[in-house]
């Protein structure tokens, strides 16, 4: 089972939920960093890190002594990442989507594969949990890409086992976040009930419920602002699998970089009930999708 | 060479100059020597999300020009307008096609060695 | 003009409230909201619309099924997995096509359109602060930089139009598509944060991209008490780095009091937290006059 904890706000808790959820997981698991621009898992986890490689992205590179300027290359790029001026082909490989047309189209194979990296994948383990992270190069704009390739990764380190994953997804409702969720089982949207949290809310529900997947909230911070996002869940039947209370206690706990499951006896009992309300909705969603 | 290009916002002299290069709304083509023109619409370049620039410059380039004047260009476009040998002057705006096209002709335009804006604009 | 963005790397660090204050204390100004993705800065603000307009981006294939000979050939050039056998023939998943065109460039009977992608709307509206530029991406979808782009080239023109010499945005979280390009053009960006493990780490990586694209950078620290230490080791980064400090805010439930209300904190009576915001604020205006 995958679970995705995703949010539209950013800073509504996903890493902290992430983080707690790994440590009452009782099935192996592996974490999974998928907000490649800010990656913050690792900073509450503190994993050892085995392998580090680089995540690259096939780019053209021009053989000029094969190219006759055709520009069936030129022609057929949509983001001019390769481009016929005059008689001279140009490359600018920042712009490039590595979606391999100008080399299957090249009449003369003049172009051939070379690399752009993306960023950097790191796996390691965070106390019993597995540990995967995708970090973007600063200066790199597509995150989309390289977050394929860390979902690859984590395909290669599932395999054919029973292992779970739970991924952090990036905050948002675009690209970047539906394309860190759309292979999960379950998704979790947590949230906060203040109006910049409901109304993120709101959109993060429209955003993923073409997707078909099981969803359930976690409110955070409960006790602050108001209750728009309680009658909201109920009017849409979105089930709500945990509170977590407004408490300053908890917020300086964070603000130390602990685990707050670890830290709180009381919230790992929530987190704990958070575990076994995720798994009921999977099920629910795979008999229901059964049943279809 | 003998045609010059000019970022514009409609197809006459008359028409304002567009300051952008790669987001003009057009280019006035003009050929130098006998003083005719012609106007290539550039209005797709707005829904591209990136890449405009060099999409300008590819069309300067089939339009023959050798010479663009303009108020901003981008690194992209300025390699790429750099790589056909195209000479780009910048800094020019609040004034019309046919205004600048007197500069031009009066001399004393500076062609520029680096472009004056960074990218995606 | 002066072009003043606020960011802050990690979501939820009250980069957006700030904003809104900003946006009362600042005069002769346009506002905008460059965080397409999930905008909040108009409950705040309580826009009413004066010009709507359509958002296109880029395309996006269709297969024409009375035309295709289901070869497949488009599913195995697909890099991004786009195209999938859904039982009775090819269809293309909206979410994972990026527009490359390869599949209609290599398909032998023609039978893939690409129709423009109608992705998202923006707005030119009358606040109670003065004119606010802003948008809506909708759900799922890519270039949002393309967006934010049309929206700051909005903003100039409504400033010059109007007689303003000053445009003040709030941006997106990330370091992604979006903020890079919200960052071009701009004179100073203002990056808010939180002491934390993340706040600290996403202040990092957003102050290395602006350095990368040499935009002037300044610092906030919101909810400073939260975490003495993780403070002080702000505070020394931002030495080291030579950032200005602006202010350094307390933990204050103001923030969402205000929101609840529909109101910026500036306009709820005077607390320590609004004190030091107003000293933020003549900061930012005194850097950005002085910066290139």
């Amino acid at each position: 089972m995958i679970v995705s904890v995703a949010s539209g706000k950013g800073g509504t808790g996903k890493t902290t939920v992430a983080a707690s959820l790994s440590r009452v997981w009782d099935r192996p698991v592996t974490l999974v960093d998928m907000d490649v621009e800010e990656p913050n898992l690792h900073l509450f986890l503190h994993p050892v890190i085995e392998g580090k490689s680089s995540a690259n992205l096939e780019i053209p590179v021009i053989d000029e002594s094969r190219c006759t300027s055709c520009g069936q290359c030129s022609d057929l790029c949509q983001f001019k990442a390769i481009a016929l001026m005059g008689s001279v082909l140009l490359t600018f490989p920042e712009l490039c989507h590595g979606c391999g047309g100008c080399i299957a189209v090249c009449p003369e194979g003049a172009l051939s594969p070379g690399e752009r990296e993306l960023g950097e994948i790191s796996v390691g383990k965070a106390g019993g949990a597995g540990f995967l992270m995708g970090r973007l190069r600063v200066g790199e704009a597509m995150s989309p890409p390289f977050m394929r390739m860390v979902k690859a990764k984590l395909v290669e380190i599932i395999g054919e086992s029973e292992r779970d994953a739970i991924i952090d997804a990036p905050p948002g409702v675009s690209c970047p976040a539906v394309n860190a969720v759309m292979d999960s089982d379950v998704i979790v949207l947590v949230t906060e009930p203040t109006p910049f949290g409901f109304h993120d809310f709101k959109l993060a529900w429209e955003a993923f419920s073409p997707l078909s997947k099981p969803m359930g909230a976690i409110i955070n911070r409960a006790g602050l602002g108001n209750d728009d996002v309680y009658r909201f869940c109920t009017k849409s039947q979105i089930p709500i699998l945990a509170e977590l209370p407004f408490d300053r206690a908890i917020a300086e706990a964070y603000a130390r970089g602990r685990v707050i499951a670890d830290e709180f006896p009381r919230l790992r009992e929530i987190f704990l009930s958070l575990r076994d309300g995720i798994r009921e909705l999977a099920d629910t969603g795979s008999r229901e999708a059964a049943r279809a | 060479m003998s045609k010059i290009a000019i970022t514009s916002e409609g197809p006459s002299l008359e028409d304002q100059m567009d300051s952008r290069f790669g987001r003009a709304a057009g280019f006035v083509v003009i050929d130098m020597d006998t003083m005719s023109s012609h106007y290539i619409e550039n209005g797709q370049s707005q829904i591209m999300a990136q890449g405009a620039g060099i999409q300008a410059a590819q069309l300067i380039a089939k339009a023959g020009a050798g010479w663009v004047l303009t108020g901003y260009v981008g690194p992209k476009a300025f390699q790429a307008l750099s790589a056909v040998g195209i000479k780009v002057v910048q800094d020019l705006r609040d004034i019309t096609v046919g205004e600048a096209l007197e500069r031009f002709k009066s001399g004393g335009l500076k062609i520029a060695q680096a472009p004056n804006r960074e990218s995606g604009k | 003009m002066r072009e003043i963005l606020i960011i802050s790397g990690k979501g939820g660090t009250g980069k957006t409230s700030l904003t809104g204050a900003f946006a009362h204390l600042a005069v002769n100004k346009v506002i905008c909201d460059l965080d397409v993705d999930a905008p909040d800065l108009h409950l705040l603000l309580c826009p009413s619309f004066d010009q709507t307009e359509e958002f296109y981006s880029g395309f996006e294939a269709r297969i024409m099924e009375e035309l295709c000979t289901q070869c497949g050939l488009c599913a195995s050039m697909c890099r991004f997995e786009a195209i999938r056998e859904n039982g009775h023939g090819f269809s293309v998943d909206p979410l994972r096509c990026e527009g490359c065109k390869v599949c209609g460039a290599f398909c032998p009977s023609g039978a893939i359109l690409f129709p423009q992608k109608h992705s998202g709307r923006w707005h030119v509206s009358s606040t109670r602060f003065g004119p606010l530029v802003h948008a809506r991406l909708f759900p799922g979808e890519a270039n949002s930089g393309r967006l934010v782009m049309v929206l700051k080239q909005k903003a100039r023109e409504l400033a010059k139009a109007r007689g303003m010499d000053m445009v003040l945005c709030d941006g997106a979280p990330g370091i992604g598509c979006p903020v890079i390009s919200s960052l071009s053009g701009t004179n100073l960006a203002v990056a808010v944060t939180e002491p934390t493990p993340s706040g600290r780490h996403d202040l990092e990586r957003v102050a290395d991209l602006c350095g990368h694209f040499q935009i002037a950078f300044a610092v906030i620290i919101n909810k400073h008490d939260l975490n003495p230490d993780e403070s002080a080791r702000i505070e020394a980064f931002c030495r080291q780095r030579s950032y200005p400090l602006l202010a350094r805010l307390p933990h204050d439930q103001i923030v969402t009091t205000a929101m609840l209300q529909g109101k910026v904190v500036t306009e709820l009576p005077e607390t320590d937290f609004s004190r030091e915001l107003k000293k933020g604020w003549t900061m930012i205006r005194e850097l950005a006059s002085s910066v290139r």
